[in-house]
This record gives structure tokens, C-alpha cells and sequence, in this order.
């Protein structure tokens, strides 16, 4: 369960909609909710209901047209793209379905890559990879480039790059989508683990209702709307 | 450093296209630089030409001759170190395609006036004594393995018949751009033969060659020459050595600026391919720049990463086709030197090889750099998968 009730995540009247040539299409439509600091949330929903736009607009990836998100106290619907980005590299990490790793980079290395962009000398931040490679037990792989590892172990490195940085909350699109069911469920039980023994707060859209089991709450998005299971 | 290490990695990661790039890239600068390079040495025969040499021709047309008693009044003329007088000749060595240029002087002022054709004392000494004696540069010597004391026949054109030369001396230019394909033999021997057989055509002169005492001097005392045959029978037309060179690259002007065009053409569209290479390969890459800038990175970072693999590909092709530059240019030089027999490649032009190839780097990554800089993060992701 959560470990507590302090809302690290709030949201208030959120509105956004595409425009396609001359039509406006409405994804989602004032929302509003909260989440809790060290919460395990699921965003299911149909394709198309706004779930990634949800979880973008959260992560600071993309803009909401009306109302407000504030992560751990900050107004991000209010900072300009350089503030964003800022906060982004500190703030949030992200697991994606395909792993989004750099191909020409190593393990290492693109763990290491939001790292880059703090006041970390070579030998922190190496201190800092190391520890999250063993946090995913990928340390004896850290030389190894993308192509010499499997998808769960790819999703693995891409865990410890979205810990690195020690951010808060952690943002997952379907993290588990592009997996077989064993690699799958390591993956569930790993974020399951950042969220009991790290207090990590993690987000996550995902269609896999196997996947949404782990989850403390689990939130509908239809049609722009939302409603709590 | 990261971003050094990304652009190296990135530059192999399509080894093909990253090589028939950087291929494309350098048979561009290559063909820049000797398209350069050759324009550059139509010109440099003025450039080199001596600025206290003043060349008197037929005020209607080189092809109209002089009169010979007309040397001793241009001697006269005050400034005027010394004068000398030749004519072209036009013959052929064996077979037409063995052309070069051939001239009949008056040995001892002419050498005078050209101190920079060097000749042995005695190669000097035998050509002046011998009115049969023929000297020719060492490029030309070497072309057709001449020996000095060999007999040399040539096919005249302009004045017809065999005429036979005994080679005298080999002279070589004092630098390296003097001209060593020149023949040079007694305006006497074929004045004498025009004398028995065209009797109309002795005595004259295709030009005068005037030396004089400064550069300053030149304007006087071209000035003095023409006027001293203003309405005789053959009026004169004198001007500077290099005017004289200059007259005649300006009748193929049109075909040099054709050939610089050229060089810059295929610039311009190593450019446009280089550009679609660019553009097709940040495309591809689309999904990894948004990745980045989630992570926090920005802007500046992805133009950095993405400008700088167009700029590096292209300086790679820069350096690879300045490499060729060399064994290109020898090549020419050996092969085809009877038509480019001093064919050196200068340090500027290849300067302007890099700086082409810098300038393909940087213009081909603009519109990439923009467009990968720019993208925004959640369309940029969801080109992936």
C-alpha cells in the first residue's frame, strides 16, 4: 500500500485536444486527481482515451492546453522549456515500452546519461551507475551495447537509467508491453521493489491488466474521463 | 565529451552510408581542387610574367609580322635595357599531337632578357655558336628522351618543311612554375631559309621582346615604342608581358569561368546529397533525440550532436580528398604532360578543399541540426516501436 498519503502529484482541471487539419479532437477533459507520495498507480483505458498524454503531461513531456499539474510542490504547467527540461533531468524518470536505450551506447553509458547533465565528477558517477546496475542486477553487463541484451534486460537498463538521478516519481509507458510474460513480471517485481524499498512514486500506463495487479490504484481514463478501481 | 563520443560512435553506425559519404564527399573536393587548380594555371603564365618586360607586336594582330630594322630604333628608346625578337614557329615533332611551343630568337639577348631559362656555361656557349643549335626545357627534354647533341627534326606548319635542330642544352626554370616545354632555336637559321625559298617573308619578326630598366619605366616606355611607328606601314601595339599573356587567356575566358562553375557545382550538389543523407539520418535517429531531451537534455545538446556528424563526415571527406589531391595531381602531371606540364597543387587550394568540405558539413547539417533541435518530445517518441 502507499506509504503515504501526502499527494506528491496533484492535478486540477486538466483539458487537452488535438487539432487534426481542421478538427479539434478532445483528450482529455478537466481532470483532476491526486497521487500520493510512494503510490503505485495503473492508467488503464482503451487506445486512444488519453493515458499518454496523461502520463506525458505528468512527466513534463508534453502540454496541457488548460489547468494545472504540480509535482512535489512545483507548477510544471508553469515553467518554460528550459525550466522543464531542468526539472526533468532532476525530477522524473522514465521507462518506456521500447526501452528507448542509444543503440552505439553501452549499459554504462546510457545509465550515465542523465548523470551528464548534473555537477557529478567521472568517478561519482560512476559510483552512481554502478550502485543502480545493481539495483537491476545488470553490474556484471555494463559494457555490453543494447543489441547483446534481451528486451527484459534492456528494460532493466532502462530502470536504473530512469533511477539514476534518485528522481521522486517515476513515469512508465507500458513498460512491460513489449515483453515476454517472465521478463514482464521481473519488471513489475523491480518497480514493485523502487516503491517498498526505495519510496519511489510510480506512474504507469499499461493495458495489461496482469500488470495493473501490482499497482495500489488503478485508474480508468475513458473518453477523456477518469474514474478509480 | 559525450557528445565527441556520441558523434564518433554515430559516425559508424551505418558504415555504408557513412562511407560512401565521406567517398562522395572527398571526389568533390577533389574534383574542386584540380578544377581550381587547373583554372589557376591558365592564369599563371601572366602571374609569373616578368614586370620589366614589355612585349611590341603588329598593332592589327599577332599574326601580322614586324619589320627587323624596327630592333635598333626600340633599343634606342630611353629606359630600354636591352631588346630581343623572336618569332613563333608552330612546328610539330614527328606527329601533330606532339605540339608545344617552339620559337625562333636571337639567342644572346634573348637569354639575356630570360635569366630565369638556366643553362650550363657551356650548353650556352655551344647553342650561341651553333646557328643549327637548338635548347629546350628539361620537362620537354624528358617527354621525348632528348640528349643533348641529339638531332631533332621538326614538321613545320607555319613555315613548311623538315627543319633540323641539334640540340644544344637542356636549360630548367629557376622556380618552379617557369615554363620547361619550350623550344628554342636561331631566328636566323629560319630567317636565312626564308630568305631562299619565301623571300617576301625574311626579315620579319613575330614580336620584340623589350627590356626595361624598372617596372615604372614600362608605361613610357611602351607608350614611346608605339608612337616612334605611329602611321608606318606596321604600327606596334606594346604592353607588359603579363597584358600579353593576359590577352590571350582572356580568349578562353569563357571556358575558365565555365570550369570554376563547374567546381563549384559539384560542390553545391555534394551539398544537396550530403544535406539528404543528413536529413535522413536525423529522421531516422528522431526517436533518440526525444529520448534525450525527456532525460533533460536540450536544444543546444542535439544540434551539437547532430551538426557535428554532418561537420565531422564532411571534414573526413575534406581530408580524404586533399589526400587524393596528391597522387591526382601527379598523376596529371605525369600522364598528361603534354597537356598540363607543370600541374602543382597550391597550399590556398587546398585550403579551399577543407574549407569547401567544411562548408558542405555545416550547410548540409543545418537543416537536420533545426529539425532534430526542435521536434517536440511526445512526437519524437512516438517514432519509436
Amino acid at each position: 500500500m502507499a506509504q503515504t498519503t501526502e499527494p506528491i502529484v496533484r492535478i486540477r482541471n486538466l483539458s487537452k485536444s488535438y487539432r487534426r487539419g481542421t478538427q479539434i479532437i478532445p483528450v482529455l477533459s478537466g481532470i483532476s486527481f491526486d497521487i500520493a507520495r510512494g503510490e503505485f498507480v495503473a492508467l488503464m483505458g482503451p487506445s486512444g482515451s488519453g493515458k499518454s498524454t496523461l502520463l506525458n503531461m505528468i512527466a513534463g513531456i508534453d502540454s496541457a492546453d488548460e489547468g494545472e499539474i504540480e509535482i512535489g510542490g512545483v507548477e510544471i504547467t508553469r515553467l518554460g522549456e528550459s525550466d522543464l527540461a531542468r526539472w526533468r533531468a532532476v525530477s522524473v524518470g522514465f521507462i518506456f515500452q521500447f526501452y528507448n536505450l542509444i543503440p552505439v551506447l553501452t549499459a554504462f553509458e546510457n545509465v550515465e546519461l542523465p548523470l551528464l547533465l548534473t555537477h557529478l565528477n567521472r568517478r561519482e558517477r560512476r559510483e552512481h551507475v554502478e550502485a543502480v546496475l545493481n539495483v537491476v542486477g545488470l553490474a556484471d553487463r555494463m559494457d555490453h551495447y543494447p543489441s547483446q541484451l534481451s528486451g527484459g534486460q534492456q528494460q532493466r537498463v532502462a530502470i536504473a537509467r530512469a533511477i539514476v538521478t534518485d528522481p521522486e516519481i517515476l513515469v512508465a509507458d507500458e513498460p512491460t508491453g513489449d515483453l515476454d510474460r517472465a521478463s514482464a513480471e521481473e519488471i513489475l517485481q523491480l518497480m514493485d521493489r523502487l516503491v517498498h524499498e526505495f519510496g519511489k512514486t510510480v506512474i504507469m500506463v499499461t493495458h495489461d491488466p496482469r500488470a495493473a495487479e501490482k499497482a495500489h490504484l488503478v485508474r480508468h481514463l475513458e473518453k477523456g474521463e477518469l474514474s478509480v478501481t | 565529451m559525450f557528445i565527441l563520443k556520441y558523434i564518433l560512435r554515430n559516425l559508424f553506425r551505418h558504415r555504408l552510408r557513412s562511407v560512401l559519404t565521406v567517398v562522395g564527399v572527398a571526389v568533390a573536393v577533389l574534383a574542386y581542387g584540380l578544377l581550381t587548380t587547373l583554372v589557376g594555371l591558365w592564369y599563371s603564365g601572366a602571374e609569373h610574367a616578368s614586370d620589366t618586360r614589355l612585349i611590341t607586336r603588329n598593332a592589327i594582330s599577332l599574326v601580322f609580322p614586324l619589320p627587323i630594322s624596327y630592333l635598333e630604333r626600340i633599343r634606342g628608346v630611353p629606359g630600354v635595357t636591352t631588346a630581343s625578337y623572336g618569332n613563333w614557329f608552330g612546328a610539330y615533332y614527328k606527329e601533330q599531337k606532339n605540339f608545344f611551343a617552339n620559337y625562333a630568337i636571337e639567342p644572346r639577348s634573348y637569354l639575356e632578357l630570360y635569366p630565369e631559362f638556366i643553362l650550363s656555361p657551356k650548353e650556352k656557349n655551344d647553342f650561341l655558336l651553333d646557328r643549327k643549335g637548338c635548347i629546350v626545357g628539361e620537362r620537354l627534354a624528358r617527354t621525348y628522351g632528348w640528349k643533348v647533341g641529339d638531332l631533332i627534326t621538326l614538321k613545320g606548319t607555319i613555315y613548311p618543311g623538315d627543319w633540323e635542330f641539334v640540340l644544344r642544352g637542356i636549360y630548367h626554370g629557376k622556380e618552379k612554375a617557369t615554363e620547361e616545354r619550350i623550344f628554342l632555336f636561331h631566328w636566323t637559321y629560319l630567317n636565312e631559309t626564308m630568305r631562299r625559298s619565301v623571300p617576301r617573308r625574311a626579315d620579319q619578326v613575330g614580336y620584340f621582346v623589350v627590356g626595361v630598366k624598372n617596372p615604372g619605366l614600362a608605361p613610357d616606355v611602351a607608350l614611346a615604342v608605339d608612337s616612334m611607328f605611329k602611321n608606318s606601314l606596321a604600327e606596334t601595339l606594346t604592353e607588359t608581358e603579363k597584358a600579353f599573356h593576359m590577352s590571350f587567356v582572356s580568349m578562353t575566358e569563357a571556358i575558365m569561368v565555365a570550369i570554376q562553375i563547374v567546381s563549384y557545382m559539384v560542390i553545391a550538389i555534394i551539398m544537396v546529397v550530403a544535406a539528404n543523407t543528413m536529413a535522413m539520418t536525423a529522421r531516422e535517429r528522431i526517436g533518440e533525440y526525444a529520448t534525450l531531451k525527456t532525460l533533460g537534455f536540450k536544444g543546444g545538446h542535439l544540434a551539437g550532436l547532430i551538426f557535428g556528424e554532418s561537420v565531422a563526415i564532411s571534414f573526413l571527406g575534406g581530408l580524404l580528398g586533399v589526400a587524393l589531391t596528391f597522387p591526382a595531381a601527379h598523376w596529371i602531371e605525369t600522364e598528361l604532360a603534354q597537356y598540363f606540364p607543370y600541374f602543382t597543387v597550391s597550399p590556398k587550394t587546398l585550403l579551399f578543399e577543407l574549407l569547401a568540405a567544411l562548408s558542405v558539413g555545416v550547410v548540409s547539417g543545418i537543416f537536420p541540426t533545426w529539425r532534430g533541435a526542435t521536434i517536440r518530445i511526445a512526437d519524437g517518441l512516438k517514432r519509436i516501436g
